[in-house]
């Protein structure tokens, strides 16, 4: 199996066909999904038509893009027209969309074939894939293990060579996580660089779309085809896609890179001497790298919590049972809201969206919702000062390795810390990227994570790129 | 700030439209009281003078020529829908009986 950007080039120079590139991640996906269940849906057919249709191109001398017979998972929350699409929620039964998300259409013009769609804890609310209404996907490094969540399913996708490359949405490290626990690459790109045009909105303040890859440089490849104003976003930049693919090789030299001390606090020991080894490598691939602070990531966690359900409480209220999915019958209007409400969510959907709406209610809203924002804008100021003194800034991307199925259920907290060293990206809309570095004393993937400012990614990706090459 | 009760979670349930029964009832206000716990570290700090920010970046209106461009197929819209009748959503009564 190789990766996004071999696997291009060679369909691109007519030296191996999509078509047999596609059999063989479908034959991977054969293998292992039973144990694994990354899918909610595996589009062979499809694909077979799509890597067909790449190859036609190729034999035609037409251009077929540059992601030419790349097999791609998409998170089943981004619509795919007449093909379900679940967001791993009863509340969606049936519902075929009307229309593909813009990533989607991106992603089929640049030549990649999309071979399903992966699974995802409901309405990406969760950090392990557990909060699924179809079960949970299993971590391919070790299945009695969690992926990490929400996007776990698009992670485990690539871990287990299923797909070169996967889509997810990060909300609050829906990305990053699991890429760290499954041992790939994850970027979170800069706030409304990617189009969320057909993205199912969990907390539209803080979602945003972006790639799982085996490597950095298959991750440049993918988010520069993502990436550019879209139209039907009013929140997409106007900025042109990055260039990344051509700085990988650029290195670090005189680059400044700090590592936040207060996201080191708490974290397991393996996962510490990993992250100080990256540090080392960075250093001596010439950065200078030292200890930075940026006290309110502190609060990250409680704000976030704050701000994300209050505004899943508004965005889940269109799942009413009127215009698609689930509709369970009442006597009247409000009773069947209430009947297909109760039955289409599942426990962790409902928490939040009470905890949302009790955050917003009279009473409450300055204390929780409005103090969350206020904390919002110290994050802001504390990361640019940060950035007054650095370019980058390093840290770990969870506290643990992958921890076992059940094991934080029962227990919504424990269950949320695990987002702790991701969320106050999303709370400022800056990029992050989590790359594979090394393993824990349980022999699972530990993450790193560089952080930058708004539309640092170039910058990002060199450094990413830089710490990949140390360990090779 | 006081822990939430039963009561306060039955009563965001109605205003959340969520049917929930006695026993999630008993389990939500629990877990919810453990997140507004952890939260408490918010309330405490001093914010005085500080702006909130509701969205990462500062936006401004988007506007566009109004014209004509293609839309949704209606029909596909409404063959999506529960239900559906003479091209709109079919829903329950939304009034109670005349009297």
């Amino acid at each position: 199996m190789t990766g996004a950007v071999d696997i291009a080039r060679a369909v691109r120079a007519g030296s191996r066909t999509a078509r047999d590139v596609l059999e063989e991640h479908l034959a991977a996906i054969d293998g292992r999904e039973g144990e694994l269940h990354a899918f909610n849906l595996v589009l062979a057919e499809e694909a077979r038509a799509g890597a067909d249709e790449v190859d036609r191109r190729v034999a035609a001398g037409e251009d077929p893009g540059p992601l030419a017979g790349v097999p791609v998972a998409l998170k089943d929350n981004l619509c795919t027209r007449g093909i379900p699409t679940t967001c791993s929620s009863r509340i969606l039964d049936g519902w075929r969309p009307p229309y593909d998300a813009t990533v989607v259409t991106r992603l089929r013009e640049a030549g990649a074939v999309v071979v399903g769609k992966t699974n995802m804890d409901e309405f990406a609310m969760g950090s392990s894939t557990e909060n699924s209404a179809f079960g949970p996907t299993r971590n391919p490094h070790d299945p009695s293990r969690v992926p990490g969540g929400s996007s776990g399913g698009s992670a485990a996708a690539v871990a287990a060579g299923f797909a070169a490359l996967a889509l997810g949405s990060d909300t609050g490290g829906s990305i990053r996580q699991p890429a760290a626990f499954c041992g790939v690459v994850g970027v979170k790109p800069t706030y409304g660089l990617v189009s969320r045009y057909g993205l199912v909105a969990f907390a539209s303040s803080l979602d945003q779309i972006g790639p799982f890859a085996g490597n950095v440089a298959d991750a440049a490849l993918a988010l520069e085809a993502l990436a550019g104003h879209d139209r039907a976003d009013s929140t997409s930049i106007l900025e042109a896609a990055p260039s990344l693919s051509g700085v990988l090789d650029r290195g670090v030299e005189g680059l400044r890179i700090g590592v936040i001390r207060e996201l080191v606090d708490g974290i397991d020991p393996d996962v510490g001497t990993r992250l100080s080894e990256a540090a080392g490598a960075l250093e001596a691939a010439g950065a200078k790298v030292d200890e930075a602070s940026v006290p309110a990531t502190t609060l990250g966690l409680s704000a976030y919590y704050v701000l994300a359900t209050a505004e899943a409480s508004s965005n889940l209220a269109r799942y009413d049972g009127v215009r698609y999915g689930l509709r369970v019958d009442g006597d009247d209007i409000t009773a069947m809201y209430g009947a297909t409400r109760s039955a289409g969510f599942g426990a962790e959907v409902k928490r939040r969206i009470m905890l949302g709406t009790y955050a917003l209610s009279a009473g409450y809203y300055d204390a929780y919702y409005g103090q969350a924002q206020r904390v919002r804008t110290l994050m802001i100021r504390d990361f640019d000062a940060a950035y007054a003194s650095y370019d980058l800034l390093l840290a770990p991307t969870t506290p643990t390795t992958a921890f076992e199925l059940g094991a934080k259920t029962a227990d919504p907290l424990s269950m949320y810390l695990s987002d702790v060293c991701t969320i106050p990206s999303n709370l400022v809309g800056h990029p992050a990227i989590s790359v594979p570095y090394g393993r824990g004393d349980d022999g699972l993937p530990i993450g790193v994570q560089l952080l930058a400012p708004a539309l640092g990614e170039a910058t990002m990706f060199r450094a990413a790129a830089a710490l990949e090459r140390s360990l090779a | 700030m006081a822990p939430i009760s039963r009561e306060d979670v039955a009563h965001v349930a109605r205003l959340a439209r969520l049917d929930v029964t006695e026993e999630e009832l008993d389990r939500f206000a629990g877990q919810l009281a453990g997140v507004l716990e952890h939260a408490a570290d918010l309330a405490v700090l001093d914010t005085a003078g500080v702006a909130p920010t509701a969205h990462p970046f500062p936006l401004v209106n988007v506007l566009r020529d109004d014209v004509v461009a293609a839309s949704l197929d209606r029909d596909e819209v409404l063959a999506m829908a529960p239900a559906a009748e003479d091209g709109r959503f079919r829903v329950p009564r939304i009034l109670g009986e005349a009297p």
